[in-house]
């Protein structure tokens, strides 16, 4: 076991899985940074400086810095993939979906479906999510408009050990993952094993473990999750934290299991409220778990706006730990 | 160097094999045979096969919503387009993809596209996979001209003039996108000047002559696959149907569907240029029509009497279910 932090875990699981297969291939827009510059190659190594040293090591035909050309890195990581590649597409921000939208909806989520079984590796990586006042448009947490997309696989790591894992089982296998990167977490530590490590989809991780109420969450939103559980916990109420990992394939077993055990429910969400993964959870325990239930079921999200830039605003935006607190007492006092 | 007579027999075979496909989907369509969306090929013959004819299996193609040619040209099976399009549990797809996505990845051809404009950015990646292996393989988008005004196609072209990628633009221009004439849609003097504003090789050639396009193809792939980065053909060609089958054609001249039909058929002009330079013999092309109207409709036949997809086929071929 290595300690490292998220951005090192991602880092060192391409440049590994990049070197075990030579037809792993990744591409994006300053990936290496510095083309065509006095600087030269690699004088940038990728905005969140995950992908420094790979264009040295691999080369041009596999480490491939395009243009701002959003739609163009997406369509051509699926044609690479359907011609027998692996692909790893990096968006330097999540928000930038919606400049190549068509390529991950209609192309790369339909094609093993409506091709009759053909096979698409292709891992988008996505820098998402508020916390660092980058505004409307480079703050969005977009996995919950992506997970609506029958065909496409959806992963949120929240801790170093979980990225290697996630991401090893997303460049390794045959379909096309979205594989969410938060730009608050790329900096915490924790411990990573070493050598080949998978984990597989679908499988929840419990991150605190109680019998008064069920948190369920994922991405930055579990950290802020495990510190309201901590504070409620010196009062003696005692919660699971679920973190979801995947939203798709999701566990609903998990879920559900924790829900019958504890009869209330929170849900804790990054993205806006309206047709969102809160609400799509709360529609899974209204339907499937509906009888376990003792009180309503609380949904901690941000407000239906877009995202705002000023600290003060950003802060009041998100969820906080406080919130989650709020949103299980409230659920405690229910009758 | 000229075609060998084997290999323009199989140019000719492929040709009318496209033809005859299309011709018997009309009629079949008109029956009420065939559900959804249907958009035909005939007229275009020249440009699939003077394109395909010049590519091996590891080489590779991307198609477009107008797909059925590009399919056979490149070597799909006919039955298993047939039942497809029909939508047969044993298509080639399974009867989830239907006419506008036909796809045999087997084959290098990496599928037919709803979405105009969709199919450059595919055949880019493709691309740089050839790049990758290093082997003077490369890839094929072809475009029309309405997906040459799409977005994703400047990108596509931007890209791999950069990235020096091994691509053909195979610019269709049969003058209508979708119901709208080339002329009022492309603000542009050609597609080919276009092309060549990015910075790539560009040519243009009558795509209702088989000989023509085939040559100017293969001269074009040379420097493709020598290194040079993409390239991009203009084919004048011409669409004999509607946009979709049962498109009222109302922007249509008066009789320029005959007109074309009697002027600018491929099939025609490759008959008679090739019997009266003494290549192939009337009787031989005779053959070669027979034999392609007995496999279309073996093709029919087989496909009515597949069996279809049951409701448990819905949820093949899936991630995850809920």
């Amino acid at each position: 076991m290595a300690v490292m932090n998220m951005r090192e875990a991602i880092a060192s699981t391409i440049h590994a899985e990049m070197e075990r297969d030579s037809n792993v291939l990744i591409l994006g827009e300053d990936i290496v940074g510095g083309m065509g510059t006095a600087g030269g190659p690699e004088a940038i190594g990728g905005i969140w400086g995950l992908t420094g040293g790979l264009y040295a090591k691999f080369g041009p035909n596999r480490v491939i810095d395009t243009p701002i050309s959003e739609s163009c890195i997406i369509g051509a990581a699926a044609g690479a993939a359907l011609s027998g590649k692996r692909a790893i597409a990096e968006l330097m921000f999540a928000d930038f979906v919606g400049v190549c939208l068509d390529q991950l909806y209609n192309q790369i989520a339909k094609f093993r479906y409506m091709f009759g079984g053909a096979k698409c590796p292709v891992t988008v990586r996505l820098t998402y999510g508020a916390g660092l006042n980058a505004a409307a448009q480079h703050s969005q947490a977009v996995y919950a408009m992506l997970t609506s997309i029958p065909g496409l696989k959806v992963v949120m790591p929240t801790t170093p050990a979980d990225a290697k894992g996630l991401l090893t089982s997303a460049i390794r296998g045959d379909d096309p993952v979205m594989f969410f990167e938060h730009k608050t977490l790329y900096g915490d530590k924790g411990e990573v094993p070493d050598g080949d490590y998978l984990l597989p989809f679908g499988h929840a991780r419990m991150v605190r473990e109680g019998h008064d109420a069920s948190i369920v969450t994922c991405g930055q939103m579990v950290g802020f999750a495990a510190r309201a559980a901590d504070n409620l916990a010196k009062e003696g109420i005692a919660c699971d934290v679920i973190d979801l990992r995947t939203t798709s394939p999701m566990d609903e077993e998990t879920i559900l299991d924790s829900v019958e055990m504890s009869g209330r429910l929170i849900v804790v969400d990054e993205s806006p409220p309206r047709c969102s993964l809160a609400s799509d959870i709360a529609g899974l325990v209204a339907n499937k778990g509906f009888a376990a239930l003792r009180a309503p079921i609380e949904m901690v999200t941000p407000p239906h706006t877009p995202v705002p830039f000023a600290r003060e605003l950003e802060k009041a935006y998100l969820p906080s730990a406080a919130g989650i607190e709020a949103a299980v007492r409230k659920a405690l006092a229910y009758r | 160097m000229p075609l060998a007579r084997h290999e323009l027999i199989r140019a000719y075979q492929r040709m009318k094999t496209i033809r005859e496909f299309e011709e018997r989907l009309h009629v079949e369509i008109a029956n009420g045979q065939i559900a959804g969306f249907t958009h035909l090929y005939a007229g275009q013959e020249a440009v699939a096969v003077g394109v395909c004819e010049n590519l091996s299996v590891e080489d590779r193609i991307v198609s477009t919503h107008r797909g059925h040619g590009h399919c056979i040209a490149k070597g799909c099976d006919v039955v298993g387009m047939m039942k497809e399009i029909f939508g047969r549990r044993d298509g080639l797809c399974h009867g989830k993809g239907g006419s506008m996505h036909i796809a045999d990845t087997t084959i290098g051809m990496l599928g037919a596209n709803g979405i105009v404009g969709a199919g450059a950015p595919i055949a880019l990646g493709a691309a740089l996979a050839a790049k990758m292996d290093d082997k003077g393989h490369v890839a094929v988008t072809f475009t029309g001209d309405g997906a040459c005004n799409q977005g994703t196609t400047f990108e596509a072209m931007n890209m791999a003039v950069v990235l020096k990628a091994p691509l053909l633009f195979a610019f269709e221009n049969n003058h209508y996108s979708e119901h709208t004439g080339d002329h009022y849609s492309v603000g542009a003097k050609d597609m080919a000047s276009r092309a060549e504003g990015f910075g790539m090789l560009a040519r243009k050639v009558d795509g209702c002559d088989f000989l023509a396009s085939y040559d100017i193809v293969n001269d074009v792939l040379k420097h493709c696959r020598a290194g040079n980065g993409p390239a991009a053909i203009e084919f004048n060609t011409e669409r004999f149907f509607g946009h979709f089958e049962g498109d009222p054609q109302r922007y249509r001249g008066p009789d320029e569907i005959g007109r074309l039909r009697s002027t600018r058929d491929c099939l025609k002009i490759f008959r008679d240029k090739v019997t009266k330079s003494g290549l192939l013999d009337g009787a031989t092309l005779d053959q070669i029509d027979a034999d392609v109207l007995a496999l279309i409709e073996r093709a029919v036949e087989e496909a009515q009497k597949a069996p279809p997809p049951t409701a448990a086929d819905v949820l093949t071929n899936v991630y995850a279910t809920y």
